[in-house]
């Protein structure tokens, strides 16, 4: 990549870590939501949980909730698109004379940025309640999962917001795709002894994979080959990454 | 030269014609005013004319490059004022000057140099460190002009730029806009509603009315053609007396709803 393209893509990275700096409201309020998830769910299942058999549940949780923030900063920062559209700013990066996809891979990965650190915090918090990796030297490869699970929902966010017009939609992809991504992706109950329907659907869902490296990674137990986790979602964010530009590269404003 | 042409260039949406069948050139270093009331096709004119919006049929050559092929070559060439806000509120001044600057590839030192130079000019420099959110319409606008000339367009064009601004600051703006029109011989392309601007900056006016051009010419040739003392008098015997009820596209009204919500 030439220089240019590098400058492009900084920029534009560098414009969405500014703007999630300075609303430090919002870093504090995508905070709550995992918070609540761990202290409801850990401490109001945990006992139950262990009861079954199952271990501690906090332990398993964890990379659950994990997992969960990253998915919603990362769709949020995807759909905030049609904020820029919606104040005006968007046209200033469609006259510019640079590549779509520059635009498009800068806006990605300063969403993917926000969410990992927004997954790394809420790592923090487990720590804090009492959930304990089980392998340290492992955590460098909890990060990539969080880095591809935000790249993944950063771009899926993107694509989907290339194709709104407005905020009406959005009430519509949390309520279809966010939080139906997030119960039937294996964060809150293992999938090796549920039913089988619902192991089969959470198969084709990529945050599954998303989660159980995660989970291999931070708390030793797993359902698929981490290296499958890898793949699937590398692979499904390069095809997605490529769609997104091209769904970008068609708005007239 | 004819740095802006424009053949028979139409633009349909569904079943409404919003520019129909326009030709018009613009030559370089000339001011050029586009009048005509709401919903008369300037501002869809305009987005074909930056790279933002396909035509449905007709030619356009900017600067000598075609909008549809030669997108990077276009956008080089002109630099835009919206009608609405294109900036970035949560930035502060000077970093929405370096974002647009990094795009345009200008190098560090140029960078710094003309970005002082232009705040400047615009009496912005002192303000650079604050956030857009906190400034007001008047230095909003003052601040897109500065950004749209940072890398020296060739073109220049400015939607509706003064709408809604005090006189003195409508006067200073079109200081500072005559001023980098005789500087640097930038091609000015304005369209607006207050024609004492159009009669007092542009070398050629040109009415459009329903897509179509319905008079070009300067001040003084519109005035004389319809034998009619002043500008507006002109403009109002050729586009009529009714008023025009511009049917607002999905975006407009969203940004009407939004305003009212807006805390600010």
């Amino acid at each position: 990549m030439k220089t240019n393209q590098l400058n492009t893509i900084y920029i534009m990275w560098l414009r969405q870590i500014k703007r999630y700096w300075r609303s430090k409201s919002r870093i504090i309020g995508s905070i709550g939501q995992p918070l609540l998830f761990l202290v409801a769910m850990g401490f109001g299942l945990g006992p139950m949980y262990a009861k079954a058999g199952g271990g501690s549940y906090l332990d398993f949780l964890s990379p659950g909730i994990i997992g969960q923030a990253i998915l919603f900063m990362a769709v949020f920062n995807g759909v905030e698109l049609i904020w820029d559209r919606q104040f005006g700013f968007l046209k200033e990066t469609l006259v510019a004379p640079v590549s779509r996809l520059e635009i498009v891979l800068g806006r990605v990965l300063g969403g993917t940025t926000i969410s990992v650190f927004q997954g790394i915090i809420v790592f923090f918090l487990t720590l804090i309640l009492g959930f304990r990796p089980q392998n340290l030297a492992l955590l460098p490869l909890s990060l990539v999962f969080m880095f591809l699970i935000a790249l993944f929902y950063t771009t899926l966010g993107t694509a989907i917001a290339s194709l709104m017009e407005d905020f009406h939609g959005f009430q519509l992809i949390m309520n279809f795709l966010v939080m139906p991504t997030f119960f039937l992706s294996g964060a809150l109950f293992p999938l090796d002894n549920t039913a089988s329907v619902l192991t089969t659907i959470a198969k084709f869902n990529p945050l599954t994979y998303g989660i159980d490296g995660l989970r291999q990674t931070l708390a030793n137990t797993a359902v698929f080959n981490l290296s499958l986790d890898i793949l699937v979602l590398t692979v499904l964010s390069g095809i997605l990454l490529m769609v997104s530009s091209y769904l970008f590269s068609k708005i007239e404003a | 030269m004819a740095i802006i042409k424009v053949l028979n260039l139409t633009k349909k949406f569904h079943h409404t014609l919003a520019v129909d069948n326009l030709s018009f050139s613009v030559k370089k270093g000339e001011v050029f005013a586009f009048l005509g009331p709401n919903g008369a096709g300037k501002t869809t004119t305009i987005r074909m004319l930056t790279t933002l919006l396909k035509p449905t049929s007709g030619k356009i050559s900017i600067n000598s490059f075609d909008p549809l092929t030669q997108k990077d070559q276009v956008r080089k060439s002109f630099g835009i004022v919206f009608q609405d806000s294109s900036l970035d509120e949560e930035l502060t001044a000077l970093e929405n000057m370096e974002f647009h600057a990094v795009l345009y590839q200008l190098d560090r030192q140029t960078r710094r140099q003309r970005i002082e130079g232009l705040l400047k000019i615009v009496d912005l420099w002192d303000r650079r460190n604050d956030l857009v959110k906190t400034y007001s319409g008047g230095m909003r606008r003052r601040l897109e002009i500065a950004r749209g000339l940072l890398h020296h367009p060739t073109i220049f064009f400015l939607d509706e730029p003064t709408l809604g601004l005090d006189p003195q600051t409508r006067n200073t703006i079109w200081e500072q806009i005559s001023q980098l029109n005789r500087k640097y011989r930038t091609t000015i392309f304005f369209s607006t509603h207050y024609l004492e601007e159009a009669e007092k900056m542009a070398s050629r006016i040109a009415i459009i009315d329903h897509g179509q051009i319905v008079a070009l010419g300067t001040a003084r040739e519109l005035k004389t053609q319809t034998k009619t003392k002043s500008l507006e008098a002109a403009y109002l015997k050729i586009t009529g007396k009714h008023i025009r009820e511009e049917s607002a596209d999905h975006l407009a009204q969203m940004r009407l709803r939004m305003g009212h919500h807006k805390k600010r």
